[in-house]
């Protein structure tokens, strides 16, 4: 995209990889994640915050994409849905959404996991309270959440047998 | 036949794809040189268009602009009939009406110019609600605003009154409900003479669409070509709207040149597109002293909306689950779908059924109460029998044990030592529990002889190298399409789950195996799977390439030699009417289904009269249907549909204002949360059926039947008051509670 006078350079770290690129600066990040870098798996569901579709780590922070200007990601560290998994090999989390039905139409999958990683990466032992408060702001309306609560303790048991 | 994977919690067959981000939705494509699109619609709810101005500093010319000037062929949206226009010509029948379309490469600008149309339109009177309907203040639609209108007529109704211990009335009232898939509706469309027109999108009923862009551009068959993304969620609102947005992108595309794309953002979706129809019921029941249904007498109505869509068939599942599992000798239903000048409503999982099923449900309890029995004894004393007949006058031939159902139920929900507890510490807290169920079913497939006259066809065809490849036009949303079709392919061939491929729903490429709604999937074409993977097997077996008892590797060079001698292998099945099953359309009698789901579930609720927020806290689902295909997928299904039905009965609230929805955001329109789910327990009984594969039956909308009465059953088991409206938001039981206190 040329360097028009309304768009800034901005650079930034996304799933582990030095990137730059042109965006107007109160462009939607979840647009320039979407269009200029090509990252699909985070998706555009309301628009507004509600229902963390476009959920992404910022600076280790789950955050809704839709609401960031692309501005403010100048110098982060950034995480989507295609920097969980370690090449080939699926996280802990994902494999634990294959197995227990976490997922259903898909769509919420990739925020609902950044959710699901971002949550037992601070909490590795999470109680049902704190997985039902982690995940407030990812909406799901194919599975009742019953079997994204089920993948979220099947997966923190699997890594616990693990350690 | 084996069962290795039927039965098995085998992994989802796109799971990977869909838990790393890769699985391609509408979304997520871009073809080069594309166009956005976007859609100018009416302000208003009906009127005559005067004229279309082009406002504003917009460079015009560089736009496409399409008006139904530029319709190829017929100005329709082809359904079930052909009265609603693709763009409105003359006059606006509903706000939000589309009527022109604009395409440009620069989608800030085309939000801009989309703002600056302005349009010329004499307002006439409207119709807003059913009873102005019923009342024909404005005649709007036909001769008389009645879309369709049903009449069941069993035994002698007006005969039964005067032998009636108690006669029983009341009125019943259910809301729109939107859909909310995650995933907003969007098209991509390429259209030029050479080659017609391809659209690809997230949609559920490719072939729908398929005859809309036909008619629409005059085109035959094989120039129309209609691919399916992966679709986010679909639950019914990606039945029939699918093909309008289809015919928008094709026209813009048509005209430009270029492909173009559509995709709502939530608050279009949410404002144009369909919803659940909102319901009135109204019934009167005789019963005897010993609690013994006499005569039901049920009016039903439905607010189809501006245009007739799908409301004759929305109506008639919603007619004929209107009576629900019980046995009653005399029984009179009349229906009518109404006309409306709002966005027409249409399919959402369950159909009509939801709506009718509240209303019997939540009327049940007030009959058990007058009669001074207890709900489940009441409902224990009526429910149908093996050889007794349902309303429509259906023989029940497979084995029902509601009774058995609703004891297993009870046991796992700890109904009757809850009922004695929270009635005694009710007195004394200001947090009322209550507990409270329903008792339904649910017919699978289409009704009546619909599947007759859909006629289903599935293709299954091997590979060289020994894979098989199933060729359907049922579209996976989320439910579980890919992998039941897998298992069922699998065991029926004896082959590993991997080697078993499902083929992109594609109108060029896959046979018509019918619309993805109707909790048909399984079930029908399911068995369709089945019997075509079969018939793939006994060429080979007969051709003498393969003998029974085979090993996977073996099937793959008996296709290898197959496929060298006599070109590709391929094996089709149709479906054929069953047989012993019969449907009378013109005396709307007979055999409306050919299974059914039958369930009883249990709501716990806990309200605080201070700030009168209504919570689930527990949930038992017990439901028979047939052999269970995938234990997860099942169990994920209802769960699902749990929730979307704890949304109907308490949050789902659609604010109307002049036939417009006003609150169509996530903010404002409420669906359930991870917070706010109590925990769900599915339990199923599984009595297999012939008529589905391996023995199972439809399982999909069931949940949405039962759930919102079972809540507001317990609702007034906690407090007494009698609630007959969903959702019941904090306002109706503040309402309903003091209305009960003065």
């Amino acid at each position: 995209m040329p360097d028009t006078p309304q768009e800034t350079r901005i650079r930034c770290t996304v799933n582990g990889r030095a990137v730059q690129f042109h965006a107007h600066p109160m462009a939607r990040l979840l647009d320039v994640l979407r269009e200029e870098l090509k990252l699909t798996g985070t998706k555009d569901g309301c628009g507004e915050g509600e229902c963390g579709a476009c959920s992404i780590e910022f600076n280790g922070e789950l955050v809704n994409s839709c609401l960031i200007p692309a501005l403010h990601a100048e110098g982060t560290t950034i995480r989507t849905i295609e920097g969980v998994a370690d090449g080939e090999r699926l996280h802990a989390v994902q494999e634990a959404f294959i197995a227990c039905g976490g997922a259903q139409c898909g769509i919420c999958t990739p925020g609902m996991i950044l959710a699901a990683v971002n949550l037992v990466e601070r909490n590795p032992r999470p109680n049902e309270a704190e997985i039902r408060e982690g995940l407030a702001g990812n909406l799901c309306r194919c599975t009742g959440y019953i079997k994204i609560f089920d993948a979220i303790v099947h997966a923190c048991q699997k890594t616990g047998s693990n350690q | 036949m084996e069962h290795r994977y039927i039965g098995r919690p085998v992994p989802r067959k796109e799971g990977r794809e869909k838990v790393t981000g890769r699985a391609r939705y509408v979304g997520d494509l871009t073809f080069p040189g594309m166009l956005f699109g976007a859609t100018v619609r009416s302000p208003v709810a009906r009127g005559r268009l005067r004229q279309i101005h082009f406002e504003g500093d917009i460079p015009w010319n560089e736009f496409t602009i399409v008006t139904a000037k530029d319709i190829p062929c017929k100005n329709c949206t082809a359904l079930i009939q052909e009265d609603q226009p693709c763009l409105a010509a003359d006059f606006v029948n509903h706000p939000e009406e589309p009527v022109v379309l604009l395409a440009h490469a620069d989608k800030y600008l085309l939000e801009e110019a989309r703002r600056a149309v302005r349009l010329e339109i004499e307002p006439l009177p409207a119709i807003l609600t059913i009873e102005d309907s019923l009342a024909r203040k404005q005649v709007i639609w036909g001769e008389d605003n009645l879309f369709k209108s049903f009449h069941v007529d069993k035994g002698d109704v007006d005969r039964a009154w005067a032998s009636a211990d108690f006669i029983v009335e009341g009125e019943y009232s259910t809301g729109a409900q939107e859909q909310v898939y995650i995933e907003p509706q969007g098209m991509i469309a390429t259209a030029n003479p050479r080659d017609g027109v391809t659209v690809w999108g997230s949609l559920q009923c490719p072939y729908y669409i398929h005859k809309a862009l036909g008619v629409l551009f005059g085109f035959p068959k094989e120039k129309v070509r209609v691919i399916q993304m992966e679709t986010g969620g679909g639950f019914g609102g990606k039945e029939e709207y699918p093909s309008m947005i289809a015919c928008h992108t094709a026209l813009l595309a048509w005209k430009s040149g270029r492909p173009v794309k559509i995709v709502y953002d939530r608050a279009e979706d949410m404002v144009a597109t369909t919803k659940r129809h909102p319901s009135r019921t109204h019934h009167r029941t005789a019963v005897t002293r010993d609690g013994k249904l006499r005569a039901m007498d049920i009016e039903f109505i439905l607010d189809g909306g501006a245009y007739l869509t799908l409301s004759p068939v929305v109506l008639s599942r919603g007619t004929i689950h209107a009576a629900g599992p019980y046995f009653c000798r005399n029984v009179r239903i009349r229906s009518s779908a109404v006309a409306t000048n709002t966005p027409p409503h249409g399919a959402f999982r369950g159909f009509g059924a939801p709506q009718s099923v509240f209303a019997l449900e939540r009327h049940l309890d007030q009959v058990a109460k007058a009669v001074g029995l207890a709900p489940d004894e009441l409902r224990r004393r009526n429910f149908v029998r093996e050889g007794e007949t349902l309303a429509i006058g259906q023989v029940i031939r497979q084995k029902v044990d509601m009774a058995h159902m609703m004891k297993r139920a009870f046991e796992l929900s700890d109904y009757y030592a809850k009922r004695r507890r929270f009635a005694e510490e009710n007195l004394r807290r200001r947090v009322k529990k209550g507990i409270g169920f329903s008792a339904f079913l649910h017919g699978a497939g289409f009704t009546g002889s619909g599947e007759d006259y859909l006629a289903s066809v599935v293709g299954v065809e091997a590979t060289p190298d020994g894979h098989v490849r199933v060729l359907a036009a049922s579209t996976e949303m989320g439910q579980g399409t890919n992998t039941i079709f897998t298992q069922i392919a699998a065991d029926a061939l004896a082959l590993d789950y991997d080697q078993v491929e499902i083929v992109q729903p594609d109108t060029a490429k896959v046979p018509n195996s019918g619309p993805t709604v109707a909790s048909r999937t399984s079930m029908i074409v399911g068995k369709l799977v089945e019997s075509a993977a079969l018939g793939l097997k006994q060429t080979l077996v007969g051709a003498g390439f393969l003998k029974e008892g085979y090993m996977p590797a073996e099937f793959a060079e008996a296709c290898r030699r197959y496929i060298k001698k006599f070109g590709p292998l391929r094996s089709t099945s149709q479906y054929s009417p069953l047989p012993g099953v019969h449907w009378d359309d013109e005396k709307y009698q007979g055999d409306a289904y050919g299974a059914y789901a039958w369930a009883v579930y249990v709501a716990e609720v806990s309200l605080d009269t201070l700030t009168y927020e209504t919570r689930v806290e527990d949930f038992v689902a017990v439901q028979e249907v047939g052999r269970v295909i995938h234990p997860v997928l099942a169990a994920g299904q209802i769960e699902g549909g749990v929730a979307q039905g704890i949304g109907y009965a308490l949050y789902e609230n659609v604010v109307w204002q002049e036939g417009r929805m006003v609150n169509c955001q996530m903010t404002n329109y409420i669906i359930p949360t991870a917070m706010d789910v109590p925990p769900i327990r599915v339990y199923f009984e599984e009595m297999p059926y012939d008529g589905g594969p391996a023995g199972a039956k439809g399982l999909g909308e069931l949940p949405l039947d039962g759930t919102a009465p079972a809540i507001v059953n317990a609702i007034e088991n906690a407090t007494g008051a009698n609630i007959t409206c969903i959702p019941v938001t904090p306002e109706v039981l503040m309402e309903a509670l003091e209305s009960a206190l003065a």
